[in-house]
Parts: C-alpha cells; structure tokens; sequence
C-alpha cells in the first residue's frame, strides 16, 4: 500500500499550512470500526450498493433517459415495448422496457427511488427526533412525564406499525380536502410512518440516558451549574447516539419497506408520483399479460435497496456492540 | 397476584378508553360524510336531511354519548360508502379473515416447530443451514412481494392455483366457509402461505434456539445416558421444556397475522374484513374504520391480557425476564 508516500506528501504540505493530522475521513478509515468495515464484505457490498441507488436517485433528472412525469415526451406507440428491444412501431429503444402508457420503466424506477428513499429518510427522522426527544426527557426528567411518555410508548407497540401507520394515514387524508390529497399524499406518508416509529428510538435512548445520568460527568456538569436542557443536549445525547444510529439505519429499511406497502395497497403516494410501492402495484396490473418487466424491475429495486440496507443496519449493530469485540 | 391482574385490568380499559375516543373523534372532525355520500348534485334540502339521518346535527357530547353507548352494542352505524350498518358488512366479512387467519396461523405454527426442532437437531447438516439462510430471506421480503411471488409461480406459470377471491363458498346461515368447496380450499392455499410465512420463521427461530439450550442442559445428556431412544429425548424431553414461550410468542403473533391479513387480503383480493378497512382508507369511510379500529384493538388488548396472564400462572421466571429483557 503506498500509504507511507502519501502520508509523507500530506504531512509536507500540512507542515507549511498548519499542523493538522489526517482527515476525518482518513481517521475514520483507520479506526477500529474502519477496520471493521474493511474486514466485512458483506458490508462494503451493502454499503457500495446502497451508495450506488441513493446516488442513482439524487441525479435521476440528469441519469434518466427520458422524463416520465412529463406527458409532451410521451408517445403512446411506445406502450408495452419489452426490454433491451427496439419498439415495434417507433423504433425507440428502453433498456428496462416500458408501461402501458409508455414511459421508460428505467426512468420510473429512478424517479420512484428518489420518492422512497426521499420518504424513507424523512420519516426516520421524524420519528428519531421525537423519539430521542421523548427518550432523554423520559429518561432525564422521570417522574409523570416519564410515566405518560413510556404508557403512551407501550400502548402503541401493541399494534404493529404498519397498521398504525395506515390509520394516520386514512385520518390525516380524512382532515386534507380532497383537492390537496395528492399534493399531501408524500407529507402524509413522512407523518404517519414517522409517527409509527419513534417507540423504538425512545425506549432505548431513555434506558442509555438513565445509565448515563449517574455518570460522573454529568454530576460535574450539574455541580458547575449547567441547565437541565445543556445538560441533555451536550452531555447525555452524544453518549447515547450508537445506539440511535444502530436504530435508524434499521428502521430505514423498514420504513422503506413500510413505504412500498402502504403506496402498493394504494394508501400511500399516489400514481401521478409513484413511488417504488405505487409502481409495483402498477406493475402487478400487468403480470397477468405477460409485461413482466414492468412489476419485475422496481420489485427487484426495491428488494435490493431493503436488504443491503438490513445487512448494513445488522452489521453495524455488531460492529458497534462492544461487548462482540 | 390478584392485584397485579387487577391493575392489568384497568390498564386494558383505560387503553380502550383512548382508543375508543380516537374513533369517536375520527367521527367528529374527520371529513365531512355528507361530502362523501352525496355525489356533486345534490341540493341543500338533500344535506339537509342527511345529516340528520346520521345524527351530525347534534352537539358534541350527546353525539360522544350516543357513539360510546352504540359501540358497546356492537353498532357503529352507516358505512358512509356502502350506505348499510357496519356491523352487518363487518359480520359478512368477518369468516373470510378468520379462516385465512386460522389456515395461517396452524401453518405458522405447524411449520415453525417442525422446522425448528430439525434445524436445531441437524444443527450442522447442509439443509438445515439452508433452511436458515432461506429464511433470512424470507423476512427481508416485504409480504406483498412474497404474495405477487406466489401469484406469479403458481398461477401465472404454472396455473395450479387461482390469483384472487375465495373460490366456491357454502353460506351456513351465520357464517360463509371456503372449507368444503374444492374450489375454496384451492384459493385458501397461496394466501395462508403468505401470511404465514413471516409468523412461521419467527416462530421457527425461536424454537431452535430453544431447543438448542435445553439439549445442551444435564437432564437431556443423562436421558441420552440412560439410553432413551434419540427420538424419545428430542419430542418427549426437550420440545416439551421449549414450548411454554412458544406458546406466548404465538399468542402475541395472532393479533399480528390479523393485521397483516390487510396485506395478503389486498394482494389477493381476499374478501375479509382487512380489504375492507384498505378500501375504507381509500374512501375516507369513517365509520368502517372507527369500528375496525375498535374491533382489532378489544382483540389486540385481550391477547396482550391474556397472555400476561399465561406468563403468571405457568412460569414466573419468565416474567422476569421480559421486563429484564426490553421488549
């Protein structure tokens, strides 16, 4: 590895400027976790292919050979023409194929991914800001507010959150007016999946921070005089973040998943912005008459995006378990 | 004892308390129902009288009261959509979902413990890995895709089995059955094997760890000493010590399978109660989705009581280690 030559020409050049160590990234490589990551291909596959469709995603409008949402661009004669062939009337070519109306399934899916991962990432959010909220208040403050906050948290995990998620959904439609629904649909999505999914974030940030709050440092911050409020920002939440991040990578995948479920039993993004899910359930119209590849290839996207990220959000919960090490 | 089931008690009624004023504030300020039923013509005397017919004209407590003492009698009154007593549609639906739901859940479990006790014996062998990594597969897969799978192999294929519907039912009077058709028991096939299936590698997991503690304890190396037959040692020594949270974990899943049957329901076009409450969604039909909601939560809070229950009278280790263990 010509790592020695490098380092040397980085550290000449740090010399004259400042005096710097590596990068963060070049620290982060060479870590223990770096060396872990080096050491699982698993891993670096997942990772690569996640890389590979978020990127696919966020460049669709430059990537995606024609524009599906745009109907000046269509042309009806290129319905159902199969992948890797020339249509039979126009002559035009798709690479994955096209739909009934004939737009390019290519393009569809990477403009579908954009909505799911856009949908996926927005509601982990969502639901990591107030479950860690909730967690460290529960945790920090105890007293009622931890009662109400963890009854509230085991009444919903009761239910399973897909169905959850569905009744938010089927409430917030019932209060947008009908004129806004599909403007609404994807914020409707974000809220609902979100919503379904702060327990877990909650749970175990309260169990961190009830471990952390006897903590030395956090009596020595007491004892200086910090808020209760600098206190849990500053002190307790970095410390209880692995674990955030162990969660929310998994509860991506099946936010995801749950996505493409709700947007396939047609209560989630709506046709004329179809996500991974809608396109599936649009695909499935078309199974029965042999135009396979219009289900086939975003099921197969959708499958790869919600299994590298599992096999990414698994690793990463040995990886930053110390009790494996 | 007596107070700690006492207090579960109440904790069970309080939670259908809050979820039965979620439906009932689903009724008041969700929608306008007189938007949904009536089309775009239609005059003021029309709205008018319709409002009336639902009671939405009245104040807000005595129509709260009304709700809460109608619910209890089972009545939830008219799907905004389809015009008729919830309850009724929610009883004409209500054997499509049960039977798919028992079909499944006996798949689950059925499978689940056979393949578990031989993953766990054939720890080693090749098909038992297999059976494994399969089923680290399986979970991965989102239901409707497993369901569009099956759809796809079996009837589009090979046309074995139909795609949709419940087949040939027999009305009993109270209650609709695929069970004595050939044509029923064909369409029951795919869609209890995908809405089994999760449940059956959930259930299949637990038991082979399971098994693979207690065959590793003294009693069944000094069963095995004693020269019990092989077979006598794993049914009648080891499954036996492994089944007490089998059997809670199953009980918790059936309200899970209840749920998922919207899924498999959608995928199939299952005439249940689970479609129902999809269609519901999609048309904003108030009333069908407070009762469903109500119907699943009374189901989902008895399991979750009776269950709690099960863990106090047959091992109060075990409760112990559910809190320990945190979820």
């Amino acid at each position: 590895m010509p790592l020695s030559d490098r380092q040397s020409d980085a550290t000449t050049i740090a010399d004259s400027a400042r005096v710097a160590g590596p990068s963060r990234a070049r620290r982060m490589w060479d870590s223990d976790f770096g060396y872990a990551f080096r050491r699982a291909p698993v891993a670096m596959i997942s990772f690569a292919v996640v890389i590979l469709l978020v990127l696919a995603a966020l460049l669709a409008p430059w990537i995606a050979p024609h524009d599906p949402f745009n109907p000046a661009t269509l042309n009806l004669m290129n319905g159902f023409t199969p992948p890797m062939q020339a249509n039979a009337f126009t002559g035009d070519f798709f690479l994955l194929g096209t739909d009934d109306q004939g737009r390019d399934v290519f393009s569809t899916i990477l403009y579908g991914m954009r909505i799911s991962l856009f949908v996926g990432f927005a509601a982990v959010f969502l639901g990591l800001v107030i479950g860690v909220t909730l967690g460290l208040l529960a945790g920090y403050v105890g007293g009622w507010a931890e009662t109400i906050i963890m009854r509230v948290a085991d009444v919903q995990l009761t239910f399973p959150a897909i169905l959850v998620a569905m009744l938010i959904f089927g409430i917030a439609k019932g209060v947008t007016p009908p004129e806004y629904r599909d403007q609404m649909a994807i914020w409707v999505l974000i809220l609902a999946i979100g919503l379904s999914d702060w327990v877990q974030f909650a749970r175990v940030v309260r169990g961190a921070t009830l471990v952390e709050k006897n903590r030395e440092y956090v009596q020595a911050a007491r004892l200086i005089g910090r808020t209760p409020f600098a206190i849990m920002l500053r002190h307790i939440l970095p410390n209880v973040l692995n674990p955030v991040l162990v969660i929310a990578t998994i509860s991506l995948a099946l936010a995801i998943i749950a996505e493409a479920t709700l947007s396939f039993l047609g209560v989630g993004a709506p046709p004329t912005k179809p996500s991974l899910g809608t396109l599936i359930r649009i695909g499935q119209e078309f199974m029965f008459s042999g135009e396979w590849w219009i289900l086939f290839f975003p099921a197969l996207t959708l499958l790869a995006l919600a299994l590298s990220i599992n096999l990414l959000g698994d690793w990463l919960r040995d990886a930053l378990n110390p009790k494996l090490r | 004892m007596l107070a700690y089931i006492i207090r579960r008690i109440g904790q069970s009624i309080l939670v259908l308390f809050v979820v039965g004023l979620v439906a009932f504030s689903m009724f008041r300020f969700v929608g306008d129902p007189v938007d949904n039923m009536l089309g775009q013509e239609r005059t003021q005397a029309d709205v008018e009288r319709l409002r009336e017919q639902l009671g939405l004209d009245q104040p807000f407590v005595v129509q709260y009261y009304k709700f809460l003492e109608q619910a209890v009698q089972g009545n939830f009154g008219l799907s905004y959509r389809q015009g008729r007593p919830v309850a009724e549609i929610l009883l004409e639906r209500a054997p499509a979902t049960l039977e798919l739901a028992f079909v499944s859940g006996l798949l689950a479990l059925a499978g689940g413990i056979g393949l578990g006790i031989y993953t766990a014996i054939r720890r080693r062998g090749i098909s038992a890995n297999a059976i494994m990594t399969l089923s680290l597969v399986g979970v991965s897969l989102p239901t409707f895709l497993i369901g569009i799978l099956l759809i796809y192999l079996f009837s589009v294929e090979l046309g074995w089995l139909p795609s949709f519907g419940r087949g040939e039912v027999v009305d009993l009077g109270w209650w609709t059955t695929g069970f004595l058709t050939v044509s029923g028991l064909k369409a029951l096939i795919l869609p209890a094997i995908t809405l089994g299936l999760y449940q059956m590698t959930l259930i299949m997991r637990l038991v082979r760890t399971e098994m693979l503690e207690v065959l590793r304890m003294d009693y069944i190396r000094f069963a095995r000493a004693r020269g019990i037959r092989e077979k006598s040692v794993n049914f009648r020594h080891a499954l036996k010590n492994t089944l007490v949270p089998v059997i809670t974990i199953t009980g918790l899943q059936l309200g899970s399978i209840i749920a998922f049957a919207i899924i498999t329901e959608t995928v199939f076009q299952w005439p249940g109660v689970g479609l129902l409450f999809i269609n519901a969604i999609q048309f904003v039909d108030i009333p069908v989705m407070a009762a469903y909601l109500m119907l699943i939560s009374v189901m989902f809070v008895g399991i979750n009581l009776i269950v709690d229950m099960l863990y106090f009278a047959i091992d109060p280790r075990l409760r112990v280690d559910r809190t320990a263990g945190g979820h």
